[in-house]
């Protein structure tokens, strides 16, 4: 299964589907990462992580360990 | 009538500008406190020339869900509270996101208004916005307000008056087929609640929502065979079925409704993101900024009007300007070297620096450079020693005394310059203008105004920081701050954004901790509160200074240490306090906006600033003034020569407080300091930490061996702060269980620690006590047992929190 956390930075992935429960799936669909939607994976921090991503306009930071859950085409 | 009152809630995601339109709806009309029970801001207000508006200002959310506590806030006023109706701003230029959170307002049955701010630069960037258009598919009003200029937002605020009044409630936006059918038969099931809430109640139970009130929750497993039917037929849970449903009807209602141009271009905030989260530039940028926050904040500005409040405002007086003082020093200094620095002097104190007494080189130096200030200073620190070493043979005291005392003809302050006395001093003179009882005037004047001094102390420092964190947290830096460092905070349960606090915490801890107001996250937030003022704050300072010259000789070592042990703390506590009970059911998802950058406004900035400084003063201020007035009668009331009374002069010893210090001093005998005015020094310590160093002169140390020195600083420099401190906890966690639980916290772990201290470095030095000892080995163990122990992250509030 490929993940967010597998795609390059600078690439652009289709979100498949999310996976896990609670607190964190919710909060990651409802900041807009749900099924269809186009990510790109902009940049990592300094430090390795989290990720900085654009998503339906706007930038969102993810953490890796969090990004594993969305399933990626 | 209250009820005649229109309530209109605004609601709206972080950064869409919705504090700069509840500014520019309310004006000074705001009246700010807290939701009941958790540390999250409230803000309500009247709409400007209609008295009989209130606006209730929501804490900014991306969406209604059951799982931050600004969600659940927000979801129990829109509910339980009934407003007449919502003005929901939406940021223009990022409209997708934003109409997430319109779509689950429209459910609420609730008359709904929304204004797309920022429309204009939306036009400016060439992107296209059919309002009207928009305004057709949400079935509601849309305006566009420009909340920065002002424009349209009176439109907006008198469009939400006028749909509340008509009762003309939103209608919510239609799911797919299969899925309006399921919500449409537990619809059918709700029989008791309320027409206008049927839509959302039966949302929320589609979703499984765990925060629902109890007769509805009880319908759930009824809900349950129609719920997992259409899971199974769109082969996903119920709650990605409905966040997805939104989501494409908000890309099907703006297609058509708005045109993005330029994708793929880099705009100018992306420009300046590039270079401040870039790889190799972040961290150096990231630590220059907080140098700077630091340097102007807590170095030069603060302590600067810090000192000037505690030392001139709430001390003997302040030149003008300036003016006057450097005449003043040097006539000071003209007179110490005539009176005081004499021959003989000055060869005793060479004398005693000669046979290496504590501190006489101090006080040499000081008489060298011909500098009263350190003299008195360092005289005061040592003097004493002076007296005691060598049977008298280095004293000075006795020209000293006769050159300062009372009947010296020193040079006065208001012969130079523009001299103000400060306001105890003024206070003093009205009361013996009065002839006010010594009794009265003690309460005053080191009971109140002292008090009141300590509060103001704090206050220039704090609005000087307030308007730097307000500065980073509009123009967008402050999300960085939590991107950049998030890795290695959160492995203690802490946020990236609670390195500003703990920094800030190193100068004073009380600013420190009301910094933590720009975490969003609640957890990482009360973490914050609770471990800011571990590390060493400026007043400690002296504490450890003294301690490292009286015990250590002056080694190089104590204080760095000092500091490690208030990042151990902070770092062990973090671990071990994210797994207890009372923080295991928050959970602490780090997914962020990271917002464009944009200059924020003075306006803006200078109201935080404002309310944030004022609510300290207000919150702390009672109960700084309350322990500062007991404090005063415990160590005014006491025994003199077997009487109990009221006595200005009392030896601290003989004193109620006193008293205390002597029935508690068992408590520390495990941490090998059960001495009186140890203990003393240290219930002192909660007034002002440097109080610890006045109530523990150098000669007190003569019977404490290293070891329980540095337990004793251990101790005081983890133990419950100051009561300024506590002030400042007690406004942030806006919560009498959650203050109790972190100054219990901070001072059982400062116990443990010092007694771990204590006990296992007599073990080694072989003047321990094997039972000490062994109790001790358990207590680490203990602590690796609570720092390696399994944890799982919680995925559901746990606590109602109402």
């Amino acid at each position: 299964m490929k993940t967010l956390r597998d795609v390059a930075i600078g690439e652009t992935a289709k979100v498949k589907r999310l996976h896990g429960e609670g607190a964190v799936k919710r909060r990651i669909m409802d900041m807009g990462i749900t099924k269809g939607v186009e990510v790109y994976v902009r940049k990592v921090a300094p430090l390795g992580d989290p990720l900085e991503l654009t998503v339906r306009g706007y930038e969102l930071s993810l953490r890796k360990d969090d990004a594993q859950m969305v399933e990626v085409e | 009538m209250a009820d005649s009152k229109i309530t209109i809630a605004l609601a709206g995601n972080p950064n869409s500008g919705k504090t700069t339109l509840f500014n520019a709806l309310t004006g000074s009309n705001q009246f700010v406190g807290n939701w009941p029970g958790v540390t999250v801001e409230k803000k309500e207000g009247r709409l400007k020339g209609h008295k009989d508006v209130m606006i209730e200002d929501l804490p900014g959310i991306y969406s209604l869900s059951p799982y931050t506590t600004e969600e659940v806030v927000s979801r129990n006023f829109l509910v339980d509270e009934n407003p007449d109706g919502i003005l929901n701003i939406v940021d223009g230029t990022n409209l997708e996101r934003n109409l997430y959170l319109t779509t689950q307002l429209l459910e609420l049955g609730i008359p709904v208004v929304v204004a797309v701010n920022m429309a204009d630069l939306i036009e400016k960037n060439g992107d296209k916005i059919d309002l009207k258009k928009l305004s057709k598919e949400l079935g509601v009003e849309v305006i566009s307000i420009s909340a920065l200029k002002g424009t349209g937002i009176m439109e907006a605020a008198e469009a939400a008056l006028k749909a509340a009044e008509a009762k003309k409630n939103a209608k919510p936006i239609k799911f797919a087929k299969d899925v309006e059918g399921a919500l449409t038969d537990i619809e059918g099931l709700l029989g008791g609640v309320p027409a206008h809430l049927k839509r959302w109640f039966a949302v929320k139970l589609f979703e499984r929502d765990d925060k629902l009130p109890e007769n509805v929750a009880a319908l759930a497993p009824k809900a349950e065979e129609i719920i997992t039917k259409i899971e199974n037929a769109h082969d996903d849970d119920s709650e990605s079925i409905i966040t997805n449903e939104r989501y494409e009807w908000i890309a099907s209602a703006l297609k058509g409704t708005y045109g993005k141009k330029g994708a793929g271009e880099l705009s100018v905030s992306d420009k300046i993101d590039k270079i401040v989260t870039n790889r190799w530039l972040a961290l150096p940028i990231f630590f220059c900024v907080m140098w700077l926050v630091y340097y102007v904040s807590v170095t030069t500005v603060g302590t600067f009007v810090t000192d000037w409040t505690n030392d001139g405002l709430f001390g003997d007086g302040y030149y003008l300007f300036g003016n006057g003082r450097e005449e003043y020093t040097e006539a000071m200094n003209e007179y110490y070297a005539a009176n005081v620095w004499t021959d003989e002097v000055t060869a005793n104190v060479q004398k005693a620096a000669d046979a290496g007494i504590t501190g006489a080189d101090e006080i040499l130096a000081a008489i060298e450079d011909g500098d009263y200030e350190a003299f008195d200073e360092a005289y005061g620190f040592y003097g004493a020693e002076l007296d005691e070493k060598a049977d008298g043979a280095y004293s000075i005291s006795d020209t000293v005394d006769t050159a300062l005392g009372e009947d010296a003809e020193l040079p006065a302050n208001e012969d130079y310059g523009n001299w103000v006395p400060g306001v105890p001093v003024l206070v003093e003179n009205l009361l013996d203008a009065i002839n006010c009882n010594d009794f009265l005037k003690s309460l005053i004047l080191d009971g109140i105004i002292a008090g009141v001094g300590a509060v103001l102390g704090f206050v220039p420092q704090m609005f000087v920081l307030f308007a730097f964190l307000a500065f980073l947290e509009s123009c967008g830096y402050m999300a960085r701050i939590a991107f950049v460092m998030d890795r290695i905070f959160r492995k203690f349960g802490l946020s990236g954004k609670s390195f500003i606090p703990v920094l800030i915490g190193t100068g004073c801890g009380v600013p420190g901790v009301m910094a933590s107001r720009t975490i969003e996250n609640e957890r990482d937030r009360r973490m914050t509160i609770m471990t800011t003022t571990f590390i060493p704050c400026g007043a400690k300072l002296p504490i450890i200074a003294l301690i490292t010259s009286a015990l250590f000789k002056g080694a190089s070592w104590v204080a760095p240490s000092a500091y490690f042990l208030g990042i151990g703390a902070i770092i062990i506590s973090g671990i071990i306090l994210k797994k207890t009970k009372m923080f295991a059911g928050d959970p602490a998802p780090f997914v962020m906006e990271l917002p464009a950058y944009h200059w924020p406004t003075v306006g803006n900035i200078l109201r935080s600033m404002w309310e944030r400084g004022w609510s300290f003063i207000k919150k702390a201020g009672s109960i700084i003034l309350l322990s500062s007035i007991v404090i005063w009668a415990g160590s005014t009331f006491g025994w003199t020569d077997g009487a109990f009374g009221w006595n200005p002069d009392l030896e601290l010893e003989d004193s109620v407080l006193g008293a205390f210090g002597n029935g508690i001093k068992w408590i520390f005998a495990p941490l090998g300091f059960d001495d009186i005015k140890a203990t003393i020094a240290t219930v002192m310590g909660l007034v002002a930490k440097e109080e610890v160093v006045g109530v523990f002169g150098v000669l007190d140390f003569e019977g404490l061996t290293a070891l329980a020195g540095y337990a004793f600083l251990a101790f005081n420099l983890l133990c419950a702060p100051c009561f300024a401190a506590i002030g400042a906890i007690k406004r942030e966690m806006n919560s009498a269980k959650w203050t109790w639980f972190a100054i219990g916290y901070q001072c059982l772990l400062a116990y443990v620690v010092a007694f771990i201290i204590f006990q296992l470095g007599s073990l080694v030095t072989g003047a321990g006590n094997i039972f000490g000892g062994i109790i001790a080995i358990a207590l680490v163990a203990g602590i690796i047992w609570l720092l390696v122990r399994p944890y799982k992250e919680a995925t559901t509030l746990q606590t109602a929190k109402a």
